[in-house]
């Protein structure tokens, strides 16, 4: 860029988006601080300077039993991705290297099924769930998450996939690779990125998700959104716990949503904005 | 060269996932739509027949349901009006030549990262809280009395909470149109003369129109079924103040025990996303042709 900033307006911008910036990030930032204070200290009025205790992290591990919400978030996250990718690479695949007049409207019908509005088929699914006994199971609530992201994958997926020249396969083809081979050594290499961005992206979303989540599990499938919601019943009130727990539940995510904010725009934008 | 094999083998790949999609999109929306013309409690579950349209009278008449539906314009309305404007704001001024941009970015992104009961939780007792958050300590600090924001300003409180949250996305994305804009453009504006304000109305707005649509219709969607938010704060409350329509039929269908009267309710939520989802559809339709 040929244009000149002066030094001057250079700091004063920077001043000001570092003061709006730390704003933002602030209640991240208080909770992490208030996770290191005691409970006393908690409510005790506005302070940045914890006593520096790990007491709430291990309280909450051996009274609230942490562990479990935890596991269970990781295995239904990475579950219900791999379960929606295992689906979604064929498809987009297909759509993207062999289109048809109505790929586009198949496209956009999956898309559709994501706007359905969750709490409509509430009902539907907690009778469907209870009948099979699916009702606070990791495998149902797998396959529910699987169900909702799909749509975001399979597009995702499908931006990615365009991408990859059709030139290359059809030079692959001349040369006389069968159709096995064209994808394990053409495509699959070039394919990577793409799968691995949507991957995290999903990954992220099914941890978050905070509808289904809560409604269809009580204790055994349990992960973190509804571990942390119950906190909100007032015997639950305990500040500075409440904040360790917060803390572990957001910090995995947060770390790899550091790593994946191109992917994100283009994932949740389904490759209008990049 | 799509020959007849290739053809039927891509069909082959992709019917996994538009039979998966067929069924979870047709089942329970068909059974949503027969319980609304039923009398079925879950609390009676011998006692079930057929109600005609008496759960849309009922639904339709209740007067939540007005409330609900404002609630629901309310706060979809609110979070969109800052997030955009914010966003805007917060997008151009990370695009100045600032030190430590990378940081300041990750930072502002962070929130949507949150888990909504997280992000809910923590507003809700450490910065809104009337006793010991932090908007209390401030009061306190000039002498003022501190505001009980979830008892007096309830729906207040859970748009700042879900703008908070919102605000990120609408700010990524809009910081990623900006930097696509070409900065020779700029530069030969500049060199025309025209100042920041021109520059920004005649160039930025136009080239940003794109991803604003893209942020509202998309936020719209997430935002039509903000839940965890209200139920760990307000509660839907005091009285309806908060309950917006996803919370309204989460009350009738669960705490109601009312199948039908929820399922009305559901099928009410489904036409209004419907509207809002024809208007996205169109948005990520004209993309693909290009």
């Amino acid at each position: 860029m040929a244009r000149k900033v002066t030094t001057g307006a250079r700091i004063g911008w920077s001043i000001a988006a570092w003061v709006v910036a730390l704003l933002i990030f602030f209640p991240i930032l208080y909770a992490v601080i208030t996770s290191l204070k005691t409970e006393q200290e908690a409510i005790a009025g506005f302070s940045l300077i914890p006593s520096g205790t790990f007491e709430n992290y291990v309280t909450v591990q051996t009274q609230r039993d942490y562990f479990k919400p935890f596991m269970n978030s990781v295995i239904l996250s990475v579950g219900s991705t791999i379960l929606a990718l295992i689906i979604a690479i064929p498809s987009a695949w297909a759509m993207a290297f062999a289109p048809t007049k109505r790929t586009k409207d198949i496209l956009m019908w999956m898309l559709s099924t994501k706007m359905m509005p969750s709490v409509a088929v509430l009902l539907p699914i907690f009778i469907i769930f209870r009948t099979f006994g699916l009702l606070d199971s990791r495998v149902g609530l797998t396959i529910m998450l699987t169900l909702i992201n799909l749509p975001i994958v399979i597009w995702m997926l499908y931006t990615y996939f365009r991408e990859i020249p059709g030139e290359i396969l059809e030079a692959a083809r001349m040369d006389g690779a069968s159709l096995w081979k064209e994808i394990v050594y053409v495509l699959t290499p070039m394919a990577v990125p793409g799968i691995a961005s949507t991957l995290l992206l999903n990954i992220i979303l099914a941890w978050n998700e905070a509808f289904w989540t809560i409604q269809l599990t009580t204790t055994n499938a349990a992960p973190l959104t509804a571990f942390i919601a119950s906190f909100s019943s007032p015997q639950g009130l305990f500040w500075a716990k409440l904040s360790a727990a917060s803390t572990m539940a957001i910090a995995p995510i947060l770390i790899l949503g550091w790593f994946s904010q191109k992917q994100l725009v283009r994932g949740l934008t389904f490759g209008a904005v990049k | 060269m799509a020959t007849q094999n290739t053809r039927t083998l891509a069909r082959l790949m992709m019917a996994p996932s538009v039979v998966v999609l067929l069924i979870w999109m047709a089942v329970p929306l068909a059974m949503t739509l027969y319980y609304s013309f039923q009398n079925y409690n879950l609390l009676t579950p011998m006692n079930v027949s057929f109600a005609g349209f008496f759960n849309y009278q009922y639904f339709y008449t209740d007067p939540a349901f007005f409330q609900s539906i404002w609630n629901t314009l309310v706060l979809v309305l609110g979070v969109l009006a800052i997030t955009v404007i914010g966003g805007t704001a917060i997008a151009l001024l990370i695009d100045q030549p600032i030190f430590g941009q990378g940081i300041v970015r990750i930072l502002v992104i962070s929130p949507f990262f949150v888990m909504p009961p997280v992000a809910a939780l923590i507003w809700k007792n450490m910065i809104m809280h009337p006793g010991y958050g932090v908007f209390a300590d401030i009061a306190k600090f000039f002498g003022a009395q501190p505001v009980d924001w979830f008892a007096q300003y309830p729906l207040f409180s859970v748009i700042i909470i879900v703008a908070w949250q919102w605000l990120p996305f609408a700010t990524l994305i809009l910081l990623t149109a900006l930097q696509s804009l070409d900065s020779e453009q700029k530069e030969a504006a500049e060199m025309d003369g025209a100042n920041f304000f021109n520059r920004f109305i005649y160039l930025t707005i136009p080239h940003l129109s794109r991803a604003v649509t893209v942020v509202i219709l998309i936020q719209t969607i997430f935002l039509l079924g903000i839940y965890a938010e209200i139920l760990v704060t307000t509660n839907g409350g005091p009285g309806y103040a908060s309950t917006n329509l996803t919370f309204l039929i989460y009350r009738t269908a669960r705490l109601g025990y009312d199948v039908g009267g929820g399922a009305a309710g559901g099928i009410i939520a489904v036409v209004l996303a419907n509207i809002v989802a024809i208007f996205l559809m169109r948005a990520v339709g004209k993309n693909l042709d290009k």
